[in-house]
Order: structure tokens, then C-alpha cells, then sequence
């Protein structure tokens, strides 16, 4: 009976390790690196997570887990609340409607499939910026941070994928 | 495997992938009735963000700590090699400095017995509370920075943030142990400033770039690269005279300012409590209940 109990709370501990990582890497995101003009350029993390747990565990990358994760980042960095959520849920929505694209493809090709994803996001997110500022943003500084989270992705990815070898089983 | 598992199944299915559809439209009217809160500077979402960054700050704390520690030795290390150098630099400026000194000491002076003279108010004096930087906000969309002080501080809405260099930013939210700064780049920061040596009016207006813009300036003022921006003080909340950065393009299109803060060397900000007596104050606090203790 104790070994069940055990087990399941192992089990629940690892399902849950996508959210737990994705909502890890939003605050080591925000630690001052005190090296010049890296804030504004530093990679959507979070963009990044939800992606890779979309195409390789959707079922530990549910809706709800999405927009805990925007929540979190949204108030955390100071934001327009729901901006980010919108984001993420758009990703989501992308990866599970072409779900038979994205379940083939190789390492590099959903690197590849991840650019068209990241601008569409970023897109939408600059978009809703805009509409609740009332004015045209700068496209300069959104461009630089989407180049950076694409350059980003290999890296980020090779890590999940540890990571899911190790946590989840 | 999809077809042998019987009718239970097939149900389950159609259901399962409807509550999901469900879920995730539910969601996304979650989202932008929250993004509807937001517009209209709601207490609610403002007191949520402050929990939140309560919440996180002992882990960005603990984070922050060693980065800098690192920082601070890998500078070091590049100082070394360029000692030398640097040191004949600091003589010379020193020297020029110890003549500004002098002149400074004569205009203070000059300044207090013309103030005397004319019976001028008083600046009320100015309280520091120095604040240790636990998180730089990356991102495209926003410009802000985390402080580990807050109310219990005595750190409160719109005092002013300071480096060595000059201004900041402003503080925007303050929790119990944690404040945002929102920086003087952001596209939500405007300040009133002084230019030149005329003292013209005009607003600082972030914009998200490196450089923000100067607003409001009025048509016959002519400005020129160099040019010194310091804060005015209108509106009360921060004290007169501080720098803020200097003029570096003035082109039709618009004037823009580089601030003198080093953005990438931000360990510590001092944020600035000017009180002005009497009437902006019951002001400040009959506007945000949300803050008031």
C-alpha cells in the first residue's frame, strides 16, 4: 500500500517535470547577468519549453500547464497580463493541429519548423502589445529577441531532451 | 490497438478531445478577459504581479548573488591589465576634478546666501534606500528591473532610481519585500526633464530602444548634440536636478537621449524618497489604495 502511494507520487513528480523546468527556466531568465544589452535580447525561454513539450509529451503539456506558464511570466516580468498567454496557447494550437508534421520530423527539422512557429508567436504577442499601448512598437528590439530564441532552440532542446530521459520515463 | 479497445474507448475519445477543445477556448477567453483587467490598471492584477515577484525573490536572490560575484572578479582581472593606464588617467582627471571642487564649493556657497537673500523654500531633504538588483527583465516588450526592498523598506510608488550615473528609472509596483522599476527605456516611462543650458521643458518618452526620445519640446527650441538632460521636478515626484543623460541625435524625425546609466554594470540602485509635504502627498495616497498603509 505504502509502495503504491510512493509510486504514484513518483509518478505525478515526473509528469509534472516539463511544467516544473519550463517554470524554473522563466525565473534563471530573469537573473541579472550584469553583462551590457543582454536583457533585451535574451531567448523566450518559455517559448522555447512549450514548443519542445507540445511536439515530444503533449499529454505532460496540457492547456492548463500553457497558461500557468504565460501567467507566471506575464506577471513575473512585469507585462501586459495575457499577452504571453495568448502566445503560448497559439503555439500550442499550431503544434497539435499539424501534429502529423511535427510527430515526424527530425531533430533539425522541427529546429526548422520552429522558426515559422517562434515568428508567428512573437508576431501576435508584438500585435497585442501594440493594440494595448494604442501605438506602433519598434520592430528593432522584437526581431533581435526572435533571431536569439531561434539561435537558442538547438541548445534549449538538447537540454529538455536530457532532461526527459531522466525524469520521465 | 485504437480499433480493439471497444466502444468505451471510442467514446471516450470524441469526449476527451471536446473537453480539451473546451479547455483551451475556455482559456483563451481567461487570457483576454485578464489582458481587458490589465488596460484598465486594475488593483487586482497589479497586487497579483507583487505576490508573484514576493514570491520568487529569495531564489532570484540567491541567483543573483553569485552572477555578480563572478562579474565583479572577471572585471577585475580586465582592470589589471589596463592599471597603469588607467591610473595616469584618474591623476589628470583628478586634478581637473579638485578645480571643479573649488568651483562648486564657490557656487554652493553664492547659491545658499542668494537663496537667503530671497527667503527661497527649502528642498525637502531626501532619504536613499539602496537596493540590491535581483532581476533584469529580458524581452522584447519590457524594460524593468527587480529590487529585494519594498513597503516594509519604506519604499513606495514613483520614488525615483538612481545609480552612480544617473537616473534609472522610476519605482511602478512595490510588494512587501520586492519592487519593480520600470526603466526610463520602457515604452510606459515618461519624465519630466530640463535641456541644455536654457533649461527647456520637455518629457522623456521610452520606447523600448536604447536611446528614448525627447517629447513636447517646444518648436523654437534648439538643441544641439551634448546637450545635458536633467529631471525637473515638475509634478513632485522626483527631486530637481538629477542627470539623466545627454543628447545624442537631433534630427527631424525626433530628439534622442542617451542616459548616463550603465545598463550593464547594475548591481545596486538607491531609490530616492522625496516627500514633498501637504498636498501631493494625501494626493499620491487617496490615488492608489492599493499601496496606502
Amino acid at each position: 500500500m505504502k509502495q503504491g502511494l510512493w509510486h504514484r507520487l513518483d509518478i505525478i513528480a515526473r509528469s509534472l517535470s516539463p511544467l516544473a523546468i519550463t517554470l524554473l527556466l522563466i525565473m534563471l531568465g530573469m537573473v541579472p547577468l550584469q553583462i551590457p544589452d543582454i536583457a533585451p535580447i535574451i531567448p523566450a525561454l518559455a517559448l522555447i519549453a512549450v514548443y519542445y513539450w507540445a511536439v515530444h509529451r503533449p499529454e505532460l503539456m496540457t492547456v492548463w500547464a500553457i497558461f500557468l506558464i504565460g501567467l507566471f511570466q506575464d506577471l513575473l516580468s512585469g507585462g501586459h497580463v495575457g499577452v504571453g498567454i495568448l502566445a503560448l496557447l497559439l503555439v500550442h494550437i499550431i503544434v497539435d493541429t499539424q501534429r502529423r508534421v511535427f510527430a515526424r520530423s527530425s531533430f533539425q527539422a522541427l529546429w526548422v519548423l520552429f522558426a515559422p512557429v517562434a515568428a508567428a508567436a512573437m508576431y501576435l504577442m508584438w500585435l497585442l502589445n501594440c493594440l494595448m499601448q494604442g501605438e506602433f512598437l519598434e520592430v528593432g528590439p522584437v526581431l533581435f529577441q526572435y533571431l536569439t530564441t531561434v539561435a537558442a532552440y538547438p541548445c534549449l532542446a538538447w537540454l529538455f531532451a536530457q532532461a526527459q530521459k531522466v525524469l520521465i520515463r | 490497438m485504437y480499433r480493439r479497445a471497444g466502444s468505451v474507448a471510442r467514446l471516450a475519445t470524441p469526449v476527451k478531445a471536446w473537453a480539451q477543445r473546451f479547455a483551451l477556448l475556455l482559456l483563451i477567453g481567461v487570457a483576454v478577459a485578464l489582458m481587458l483587467l490589465d488596460k484598465t490598471d486594475s488593483v487586482v492584477i497589479e497586487r497579483a504581479r507583487t505576490l508573484v515577484t514576493d514570491a520568487v525573490s529569495p531564489l532570484l536572490e540567491a541567483a543573483a548573488r553569485p552572477v555578480a560575484t563572478f562579474s565583479e572578479m572577471s572585471e577585475r582581472g580586465t582592470q589589471l591589465v589596463a592599471v597603469a593606464a588607467e591610473n595616469a588617467a584618474l591623476r589628470e582627471q583628478n586634478e581637473r576634478l579638485q578645480h571643479w571642487q573649488a568651483v562648486a564649493r564657490r557656487l554652493e556657497a553664492e547659491n545658499m546666501a542668494l537663496r537667503n537673500m530671497l527667503s527661497l523654500a527649502p528642498d525637502p531633504a531626501l532619504h536613499f534606500v539602496t537596493a540590491r538588483v535581483i532581476g533584469d527583465q529580458g524581452g522584447a516588450f519590457v524594460r524593468s528591473m527587480l529590487v529585494n526592498v519594498g513597503n516594509q523598506e519604506g519604499v513606495r510608488r514613483g520614488q525615483a532610481a538612481l545609480t552612480g550615473e544617473g537616473l534609472a528609472g522610476r519605482v511602478a509596483e512595490v510588494g512587501a519585500h520586492t519592487a519593480r522599476v520600470l526603466l526610463l527605456t520602457d515604452m510606459n516611462s515618461r519624465i519630466p526633464i530640463l535641456v541644455g543650458g536654457t533649461r527647456d521643458r520637455a518629457m522623456l518618452a521610452g520606447d523600448n530602444t536604447g536611446q528614448p526620445r525627447l517629447l513636447y519640446l517646444e518648436p523654437r527650441v534648439e538643441l544641439k548634440v551634448g546637450d545635458r538632460v536633467v529631471t525637473s521636478g515638475h509634478g513632485g515626484v522626483f527631486p530637481p536636478g538629477l542627470p539623466v543623460g545627454q543628447v545624442v541625435s537631433v534630427r527631424e524625425d525626433g530628439v534622442r537621449v542617451q542616459p548616463f546609466v550603465d545598463w550593464g554594470h547594475m548591481e545596486y540602485l538607491r531609490l530616492v524618497n522625496y516627500e514633498l509635504p501637504g498636498i501631493l502627498r494625501s494626493l499620491e495616497e487617496s490615488k492608489t489604495p492599493g499601496n496606502g498603509r
